[in-house]
C-alpha cells in the first residue's frame, strides 16, 4: 500500500507535480536524444575510420612508420599475405605499396599518399569501393587507372578520365613519374582522407617505383569479428616478429577514444541535467513535506516507523522522477527511432564537419546500455533528491506535528 | 484490572527561561473498559497528559505503566511498535490520509502490522459497519462530512485492536448531531466490546456521556469523579 499511497500522493497537487514531471521529461528527452545522436555520430566516424580508412590490423616493416621510406618494405609481403589469409578469424587481407608522392594535373599539384593495391583483395579489407561517387572502382580504364577522392579531384580540377601525373622517388632513389587516368572518384565523409590518398593497381605502382616482386609496405588485415582485435594482433606479432603488427586502436588511438569521449560527454550532459533537475525535485519535495507535517505526525503517532515514513517519501520522489524520466526516455527513443532511417542533416548548419572527418548526416543509434544507465541515474537522482526532504520529515515530533495548523 | 498506571507524572517546558509545569505530579489508574474524560481549562495539561500517555511525548519525571510496560524503558522504535499495537488515536481534526478511501484509511495500520489481506478486509468492513459507514467504504475523506470522517478515524483507531483509545478533543470540529452520533458509537463500542476510551475535552456533551471525569488544573488532578 505504501507504493500506492506514494503514487496517489504525487497527484494531490497535479499542477505542481505536472510541472516538475514535465521538466524531468524534457530534461531526459534532451539527455537521451543527445545520447543516441552522439552515439550515432561517433559510431559513424569510427566506422568510417576503421572500415573505410585504416581497417583492423596493419603489418609493416618495423622501421617503415619512422619516416615512411620507400626502401622499408616487406620483401615477401604478398607471400605473408597468403599466410595471413589462412587464419580462421580473418575476413580479408590486402597487401599495399604505400609511397609519399606528388600528384599533379594540368592545373595544379599536391602531395598525396599513393597506394598500390590488388582491387579484389582491397575490397575485403575496406569498404572504399562502396564509396565511389563517380566512375567505377578500377574499371573502365585499362592502362594505369587511379581512384582519387572527391576533394582531391576538386583541388586538382580533374574529372573522371582526366589524366594526372604521379611523381615519386623510386626504390633506387631516382625521381620518376607516371601518368594515370582517373577511373573512379570516391566520396567519404572525411575530406582529409579524400584529399590525401589515391589508389592505383599494385603492379602499376610496383613497376613505377622499381620495387621487387612481392614487396609491400603494408599488409592490411580485416577481421570477421572486432572482438578478436587484440588477440589476433598479439598472435600475428608473435608469429611475425620481424614485422611491426599494430591494430587500429594502436595506430589511431584518437579514433578509439572517440566513442569513449562520446559516452563520457553523454553521461556528463545527463548528470548535469539531472543535477539541475534534482534541485527542482528537492524543492518540490520540501514543499510536499511542509504541507503534510500534520499527516506525517499522525502517521508516526499511529505507529508508522520512521524508516517507513522515510521510505514513503523516498518512493514518492523516485516515482515522480521516474515518471518524468520514463516519458522523457520514451520520447527520446521514439524521436531517435523515427530519425534512424533518414538521419539528421547538419550540412546546412555545420559545413566544416566533413573537413574534420565527420559525416554531416547523422543517424542516431539506439543503445540499450545507454537507456539502462540513464534510467539508473534517474532513479539515483530521485533517491538522492529525496534524502533531504525525507530527513526533514523525520525530525518532526509527532505530538507537535499533529498540532500544526 | 488497571491497564494504565500513572505515577507522579511531570512535564516541564522551558519557555523563554521560565519553567512551565504543564503536568505536575499526576497520579492516575485507568481500568480496562473505562469511558473516561479528562477535562479542564485551556493550558491545564490535558493534551500534554494525553501525549505522554500515548508515548508521543517524553515525561520530565514520573512513570507511565501500560499493561505493566514502563513506557520510558522502551527504545524509540519499540515505542512506535508499542503504539501501533496497543494505542488507538483519534485526533481533533480527524487526520485521515486524503488520498486513501475510508476502507484504505482503516486498513492502513493493519497493513503496517503485516496482517493478512483477508483478516484486514474482514476487520475493516466490520469496523466501518460498527461506526455506521457501511456503503461508504470507497469514499475518500474529501467526500465525507466531518462527522463521517471522525467515525472513520474511530474505526482506524480500533483497527489494530488496541488496549485503549486516546481521543484528543474528538468532537471539537463537529456539529451537535455528529457529536451525539459519534459519542453513541463510541459508547456502544465501549459497552459491547469493552474498549477503553480516554478523551481530553472541553465539550460538555462528552463529559455528560463519560462515566469518569478527571479534572485537571495547572497540571494537577483536582477532581476524579466516577459516575457509576
Amino acid at each position: 500500500m505504501i507504493v500506492s499511497v506514494a503514487w496517489r500522493n504525487i497527484w494531490r497537487n497535479p499542477l505542481r507535480s505536472g510541472v516538475i514531471i514535465t521538466a524531468i521529461t524534457l530534461g531526459m528527452f534532451a539527455g537521451v536524444f543527445s545520447a543516441f545522436f552522439m552515439k550515432g555520430w561517433m559510431n559513424q566516424r569510427l566506422e568510417a575510420g576503421v572500415e573505410t580508412e585504416v581497417s583492423h590490423i596493419t603489418a609493416n616493416h618495423p622501421e617503415y612508420r619512422e619516416n615512411y621510406e620507400i626502401s622499408k618494405y616487406i620483401p615477401n609481403g604478398t607471400q605473408i599475405t597468403s599466410e595471413f589469409e589462412q587464419e580462421d578469424i580473418v575476413n580479408g587481407v590486402s597487401p599495399r605499396i604505400s609511397i609519399q608522392s606528388m600528384v599533379s594535373s594540368a592545373e595544379t599539384g599536391t602531395g598525396v599518399k599513393i597506394m598500390g593495391v590488388y582491387p579484389e583483395k582491397e575490397k575485403t579489407v575496406t569498404n572504399l569501393y562502396t564509396k565511389i561517387a563517380e566512375g567505377a572502382y578500377f574499371e573502365g580504364v585499362k592502362r594505369n587507372p587511379i581512384v582519387i577522392g572527391e576533394k582531391l579531384a576538386k583541388k586538382l580540377k580533374v574529372k573522371l578520365r582526366s589524366k594526372v601525373v604521379i611523381t615519386l622517388q623510386d626504390a633506387k632513389g631516382n625521381i620518376t613519374g607516371g601518368a594515370f587516368r582517373v577511373c573512379g572518384i570516391f566520396d567519404t565523409s572525411n575530406s582529409m582522407f579524400e584529399e590525401g590518398n589515391v589508389f592505383v593497381r599494385y603492379n602499376d605502382l610496383k613497376n613505377l617505383a622499381s620495387l621487387p616482386d612481392g614487396a609491400t609496405h603494408e599488409i592490411i588485415v580485416h577481421l570477421e569479428n572486432q572482438d578478436d582485435l587484440f588477440v589476433t594482433t598479439d598472435k600475428l606479432a608473435d608469429l611475425y616478429q620481424n614485422l611491426e603488427v599494430k591494430n587500429w586502436k594502436q595506430l589511431v588511438p584518437e579514433l578509439g577514444l572517440l566513442t569513449e569521449m562520446g559516452d563520457m560527454y553523454t553521461y556528463m550532459l545527463v548528470i548535469i541535467i539531472l543535477l539541475s533537475l534534482g534541485f527542482g525535485i528537492v524543492n518540490t519535495m520540501l514543499m510536499v513535506v511542509l504541507e503534510r507535517v500534520k499527516e506525517i505526525g499522525m502517521l508516526m503517532a499511529i505507529g508508522m516507523s520512521k524508516i517507513k515514513v522515510f521510505a514513503m517519501l523516498m518512493l514518492e520522489t523516485v516515482l515522480l522522477t521516474l515518471t518524468g524520466g520514463t516519458i522523457g526516455v520514451f520520447l527520446g527513443f521514439i524521436t531517435a527511432s523515427s530519425l534512424k532511417e533518414n538521419g539528421i542533416n547538419l550540412s546546412r548548419y555545420a559545413q566544416g564537419l566533413e573537413e574534420l572527418g565527420y559525416d554531416p548526416v547523422i543517424y542516431p543509434v539506439i543503445e540499450s546500455g545507454i537507456v539502462s544507465t540513464i534510467i539508473f541515474l534517474v532513479i539515483f537522482t530521485g533517491i538522492l533528491a529525496s534524502i533531504y526532504p525525507a530527513r526533514k520529515a523525520l525530525k518532526y515530533n509527532p505530538a507537535e506535528a499533529i498540532r500544526t495548523e | 484490572m488497571n491497564i494504565i498506571e500513572i505515577k507522579n507524572l511531570k512535564k516541564t517546558y522551558n519557555d523563554s527561561e521560565v519553567e512551565v509545569h504543564a503536568v505536575n505530579g499526576v497520579n492516575l489508574s485507568i481500568a480496562e473498559g473505562e469511558f473516561a474524560a479528562i477535562v479542564g481549562p485551556s493550558g491545564s495539561g490535558k493534551t500534554t497528559l494525553l501525549n505522554m500517555l500515548g508515548g508521543l511525548d517524553d515525561p520530565s519525571g514520573g512513570n507511565i505503566l501500560i499493561d505493566e510496560t514502563e513506557l520510558s524503558h522502551l527504545s524509540s522504535s519499540d515505542l512506535i511498535n508499542f503504539r501501533m499495537r496497543n494505542i488507538g488515536f483519534v485526533f481533533q481534526s480527524y487526520n485521515l490520509i486524503p488520498v486513501l478511501t475510508a476502507k484504505e484509511n482503516v486498513e492502513f495500520i493493519m497493513q503496517l502490522q503485516g496482517k493478512p489481506k483477508k483478516d484486514r478486509e474482514e476487520r475493516t468492513y466490520q469496523l466501518l459497519e460498527a461506526v455506521g459507514l457501511k456503503g461508504r467504504e470507497k469514499s475518500r475523506p474529501g467526500k465525507l462530512s466531518g462527522g463521517q470522517q471522525q467515525r472513520v478515524a474511530v474505526a482506524r483507531a480500533l483497527a489494530s485492536k488496541p488496549k485503549f483509545v486516546l481521543a484528543d478533543e474528538p468532537t471539537a470540529n463537529l456539529d451537535s448531531k455528529s457529536t451525539e452520533n459519534l459519542l453513541d458509537i463510541m459508547e456502544e463500542l465501549n459497552k459491547k466490546e469493552n474498549i477503553t476510551f480516554i478523551f481530553s475535552t472541553h465539550d460538555q456533551r462528552v463529559v455528560n456521556k463519560a462515566r469518569r471525569v478527571i479534572t485537571l488544573e495547572d497540571g494537577k488532578v483536582i477532581s476524579d469523579i466516577r459516575k457509576d
